[in-house]
């Protein structure tokens, strides 16, 4: 491979020779549940979303597929609020939250900051067994009685009357909240102190600092959210009387906790994606990143600001008109680092040598659908423009754009791009390519769709709806399909890949960081000797011999 | 059922029926044509960059460029100032949908699993249906009587969630006169998507003699008000005529009919049993289906029941 | 301390007291490590109670007369003496931590045997608290049976977050006592030293947390109200 030419020049170890790589250091599944490898570890993580995220897919293909008909189509009223309710508490909670950092991230920051493992490798195998603990319970509920309150747990409805297995989802999602701190303080001490020698912060990919801003929100969030799915539990268990009107309590009260965990956890499902984005863009076309620091601290710009408007969820809700105003003027500013990240990614692609290799297409989908999901998200912060597309269809299309064409598509170009490095497995180009594709055309049938019902006027989670509305509605479940094949195709590619793919190379892209500087798959200690880094992780020019630009 | 219907007169947004929807469909369209320049914007260049800096050979060389302030700023600030215009927008229609003008005729609105109940200055209550005059400020002081349920008039361009414990207002002033939809978009229950309701916009004089003719039709035999009590009472959002399950039992054979409760006791359907059923709908509750009935007392008066249970009987 | 830690390592003779896992380039990382990882699990402890901290300072705002009313049937005298016991229980941690920097094993046992002793103090004493409650029928919301009260839905509301943050807190104390009896074994197999006692610290670190948020607690719920 020619590409190898271009990062000759770099100070790090020949990988590779004697020790055994990760996968076959070890054998059996004993070996695999008692490692304490970071590698291992972000691989077990990446089967288990991948799983959920099946799960939460067909869920979420039944409820198209049921909103065919304006009345009933395969199942009942109870049946389809328990079928979306787990679509959005799987696909939130066991899928998009700790879909990249817990898989992608725990695999590549000890690598890309020169580290042999993260700092506490035993806290990371808990967090994980936390993981599995928490998501069986949440799933136990499928078997004792589902639920049927949506994925937000809106009291007094979920906390008096449903009669489903509440309890069951919120101890689960209360349980894997301490996973993902566990997870966040792991990544931000590695950060810290594992830095190998001449490792700078600037240096870092940019996937390490939108890791370490969705770290910050983690640590700082998720325990909010533990205090508040517990009074809930407490509140349906005991009737202790905080949320529930009927004894005094306050049902805003609960939103107002809710969001305040919710919404800072929209970050921590996007930033990780912006991460990836600015990795596939620039090693893809072989560019300096425009604006690095540009992208850095509008990651960490986000995670801040993030904190401060978690009440745009709630301008219908009951609170004040003055309450409103603030949070809708906060969305707005938080708005601005997020056009920061586009415009310089868009920036990055001037000068560069671009390859449509399956990661940079899924790269370019994220772009374009993000950039939707960002400007469809001007309209929600609007006070006045709120009033008529709250809980609409439109506030749905809304953040799938960016959670699924934003964050699950960016989780796909990511598993593309270091698929060969994790596994040691080239796959088929033209699967991949077509997967994206597939993706791109499905995913725009199946919600640009849904701005013109939200805008019209249909509410989210109607069983029955207007029978003016179905022709939409079956165009969208429609998309569902090609959505899905997308998906599939992409999944399958990869594992075919795992048997028939072509022995990956180290560097199969011509990437810069240290990833791509040992062997693929990776030595158990990442390797073979500690790196010492004498460059940005993007210093293409100097890497292909250009004089060093002031 | 019958269904409301929303008019729907352009691409993107149904009619607007009130002096708000203007107001707030201006900010709709500030931005969406910000969204398309920007959309446009993007992906024109990411198109172009793409096609125009493919990859030639493995050697070329890539623009060492990495940052250029005056751009960086003038992208930040123009965004910004755009955004900030279009937080003043959004708000100067939300201040007018927020600010009832005081000569508002007042109309009570509790929600309640699953059926809207309006209640006129006059004291007549009318289930599912919400007429009021055009061109007049017509303010809602809403309530739940159990969870979260949130109000929605589309062609209005009203949404406020109505709340159990706490009265949250809206106001607006119909501009069309006809009929259009008022949905519950605030999940509240297996029915929600069945908790709609017509709202019918009269002309001034109509207006009166709605309210009027809501104290009732006497002349009807007893089978066929009980009928139209059927619809207009809502007892057709949960209970079927034709054998079908709803969110409650059909009333299809109800009379005479053996039913077994919650509690496993049975009885045969009498007058008794469904006068309680009406009045005091948690006492027995049909085994299998959910407790959520609300009770009607004080919406139906001793005939009305007297009728509904006649129709009851017809009912094969 | 620092400079010795780097020299064994350089000479490659770790005592088998000395703990360096694979991963860490130096004694001094791990220990920095360490504490920076326990200084960022404090701020998400204080996170969770702050929650609850803020539900507690809205409902006092909304129902003041009833939550004045309420704190007058909580005991007083109790929660004093178990906030002392509680303080003293800091003091031989932080003793406790000096000795195992200076490496005096014997002044660790005592002194964690100690700490130990103090929390088991505080929870006997919460126990026969909660106990007059449960009598008393001052139980959260629904289960709110004591009269005499003017307001006794607010009453419902003030304990029931009473006993979110007490039982809350009484289970931090639970979890501290089993951390300390874990170092506890420890310190009797020889395990810290000068050298190494990082463990010590970081159980020491929680320990103080979990005092302070009770001197945090006892004012507000029993004083103020």
């Amino acid at each position: 491979m020619s590409q190898t030419a271009t990062v000759d020049h770099v100070v790090a170890p020949d990988s590779g020779k004697g020790a055994v790589d990760y996968i076959r250091n070890g054998k059996g599944i004993v070996s695999w549940l008692t490692t304490i490898d970071h590698k291992r570890i972000g691989l077990m993580y990446l089967g288990s979303v991948v799983l959920a995220f099946l799960v939460g897919g067909l869920f979420a293909l039944a409820v198209r597929l049921e909103l065919l008909t304006p009345s009933r189509t395969i199942m009942s009223a109870a049946g389809y609020n328990q079928a979306y309710t787990l679509h959005g508490a799987v696909m939130v909670f066991l899928f998009i939250i700790p879909s990249i950092p817990a898989s992608l991230g725990n695999f590549l920051i000890p690598i890309m900051v020169g580290a042999k493992d993260v700092a506490f490798p035993k806290l990371n195998l808990f967090s994980l067994y936390i993981f599995w603990i928490g998501a069986l319970i949440t799933l136990s509920s499928l078997v004792l009685g589902g639920i049927d309150t949506g994925w937000t747990f809106y009291v007094p409805y979920s906390s008096r009357v449903s009669t489903t297995a509440v309890v069951n989802v919120t101890l689960g999602a209360f349980i894997m909240g301490f996973s993902s701190i566990l997870t966040g303080l792991n990544f931000i001490v590695t950060m810290h102190k594992l830095r190998a020698p001449g490792m700078s912060w600037y240096r870092m990919p940019l996937l390490c600092w939108a890791l370490y801003a969705t770290s910050l929100v983690q640590i700082v969030a998720t325990p909010v959210l533990g205090i508040t799915l517990l009074l809930l539990i407490f509140e349906r268990a005991f009737q202790i009387g905080i949320f529930d009107p009927a004894l005094g309590g306050d049902p805003v009260l609960f939103q107002h906790f809710f969001w305040f965990y919710s919404h800072p956890a929209v970050y921590i499902m996007i930033l990780p994606g912006f991460g990836i984005i600015s990795e596939l863009i620039a090693v893809h076309s072989r560019r300096k990143v425009f604006g690095y620091k540009a992208i850095a601290f509008s990651s960490v710009a986000i995670a801040l600001i993030g904190f401060l408007v978690w009440g745009h969820h709630m301008f219908v809700s009951g609170q004040s008109e003055l309450a409103g105003t603030i949070f809708s003027f906060l969305t707005f500013i938080v708005a601005i680092p997020s056009g920061i990240k586009v415009f310089n990614w868009t920036s990055t692609l001037w000068g560069g040598s671009i390859k449509l290799d399956t990661p940079m297409l899924y790269a370019l989908v994220f772009l374009i659908l993000f950039t939707i999901g960002g400007l469809t998200g001007v309209f929600l912060g609007m006070l006045g423009v709120d009033l008529h597309l709250h809980d609409t269809y439109f506030v749905v299309a809304h953040f799938h754009y960016v959670m699924v064409g934003g964050t699950a598509v960016a989780f796909f170009g990511g598993l593309f791009h270091w698929w060969p490095k994790m596994t040691g497995k080239m796959y088929s180009e033209k699967g991949g390519a077509v997967s994206a594709i597939l993706v791109f055309i499905g995913f725009n049938m199946t919600f640009f769709t849904q701005f013109f019902l939200g805008s019209r006027g249909m509410p989210r989670r109607y069983y029955n709806y207007l029978d003016q509305f179905q022709p939409l509605h079956a165009f969208s479940t429609v998309g569902s399909w090609v959505l899905g094949a997308g998906f599939a195709l992409g999944i399958v590619t990869l594992l075919v890949s795992l048997k028939n793919g072509k022995q990956a190379p180290a560097n199969p892209w011509g990437g810069l960081s240290l990833e791509w500087q040992t062997a693929s798959p990776p030595i158990t200690e990442n390797f073979e000797s500690t790196p010492v880094v004498t460059h940005g992780a993007y210093d293409y020019p100097l890497a292909q011999g250009q004089k060093e630009h002031a | 059922m019958n269904k409301p219907h929303i008019n729907i007169d352009s691409f993107w947004l149904p009619r607007q029926s009130s002096t708000l929807a203007e107001k707030v469909d201006f900010g709709y369209y500030a931005a969406y044509w910000t969204g398309i320049v920007f959309f446009l914007l993007i992906t024109g260049a990411t198109v172009y960059l793409v096609l125009k800096y493919r990859r030639r050979t493995e050697k070329d060389k890539t623009s060492p460029i990495a940052h250029n302030t005056a751009l960086e700023v003038t992208w930040s600030l123009i965004p910004l100032v755009i955004l900030i215009w279009l937080f003043f927008v959004g708000l100067r229609s939300y201040v007018y949908a927020s600010v009832a003008p005081a000569e508002s005729y007042e109309i009570k609105v509790t929600g309640e699993m699953y059926l809207w109940t309006f209640i006129y200055p006059d004291g007549t209550a009318v289930v599912n249906e919400l007429a009021v005059p055009k061109g007049r400020p017509v303010k809602l002081i809403m309530s739940s009587k159990d969870v979260l349920h949130s109000l929605y008039i589309p062609e209005f361009r009203v949404k406020q969630d109505v709340v159990p414990g706490l009265y949250t207002t809206i106001w607006f002033n119909a501009t069309n006169a006809g009929d259009t939809a008022l949905l519950c978009t605030e999940y509240c229950g297996s029915g929600h998507s069945d908790m709609l309701a017509t709202v019918k916009v009269l002309e001034e004089s109509d207006f009166e003699k709605w309210i009027e003719q809501q104290s009732g039709p006497s002349d009807l035999p007893p089978e066929e008000l009980g009928k139209l009590l059927y619809a207009k009472k809502s007892c057709a959002t949960c209970h079927s005529v034709d054998g079908s399950p709803m969110q409650g039992p059909t009333f299809k054979g109800i009379f005479g009919r053996n039913e077994e409760f919650s509690d496993g006791s049975r009885v045969a359907v009498d007058e008794n049993y469904i006068r309680e059923s009406i009045l005091n709908p948690q006492a027995k509750v049909v085994k299998g289906f959910p407790a959520v009935m609300p009770t009607f007392r004080g919406l139906l008066k001793d005939r009305e029941i007297d009728a509904l249970i006649a129709y009851l009987k017809t009912v094969k | 301390m620092s400079s010795s830690a780097e020299a064994h390592v350089a000479n490659g003779e770790k005592s088998p007291q000395f703990h360096v896992a694979h991963h860490f380039p130096t004694a001094d990382i791990q220990f920095n490590s360490g504490k920076m990882g326990i200084w960022l699990f404090l701020v998400t402890e204080i996170l969770l109670f702050g929650g609850m901290f803020c539900s507690f300072a809205i409902f006092r705002s909304w129902y003041l007369g009833g939550f004045v009313e309420a704190h007058h049937h909580l005991d007083r005298v109790m929660g004093g003496i178990n906030t002392i016991v509680l303080i003293c229980s800091s003091l031989t941690m932080a003793l406790a931590v000096r000795a195992a920097q200076t490496t005096n094993k014997k002044a660790v046992t005592v002194l964690l045997g100690l700490t130990l002793a103090f929390a088991a103090t505080f929870l006997v004493i919460k126990y026969f608290e909660y106990s007059h409650k449960f009598h008393d029928g001052l139980l959260p919301g629904i289960h709110f049976t004591a009269t005499g009260f003017q307001e006794p839905r607010e009453a419902g509301i003030f304990f029931a977050i009473y006993f979110m943050m007490t039982g809350i807190h009484g289970f931090h104390v639970l979890a501290g006592m089993g951390l300390i009896t874990w170092i506890l074994i420890r310190n009797l197999k020889g395990q810290f030293s000068s050298r190494y006692y990082a463990p010590v610290e970081g159980v020491g670190l929680y320990w103080h947390l979990v005092d302070l948020i009770w001197i945090y607690l006892f004012p507000l719920l029993y004083l103020v109200g």
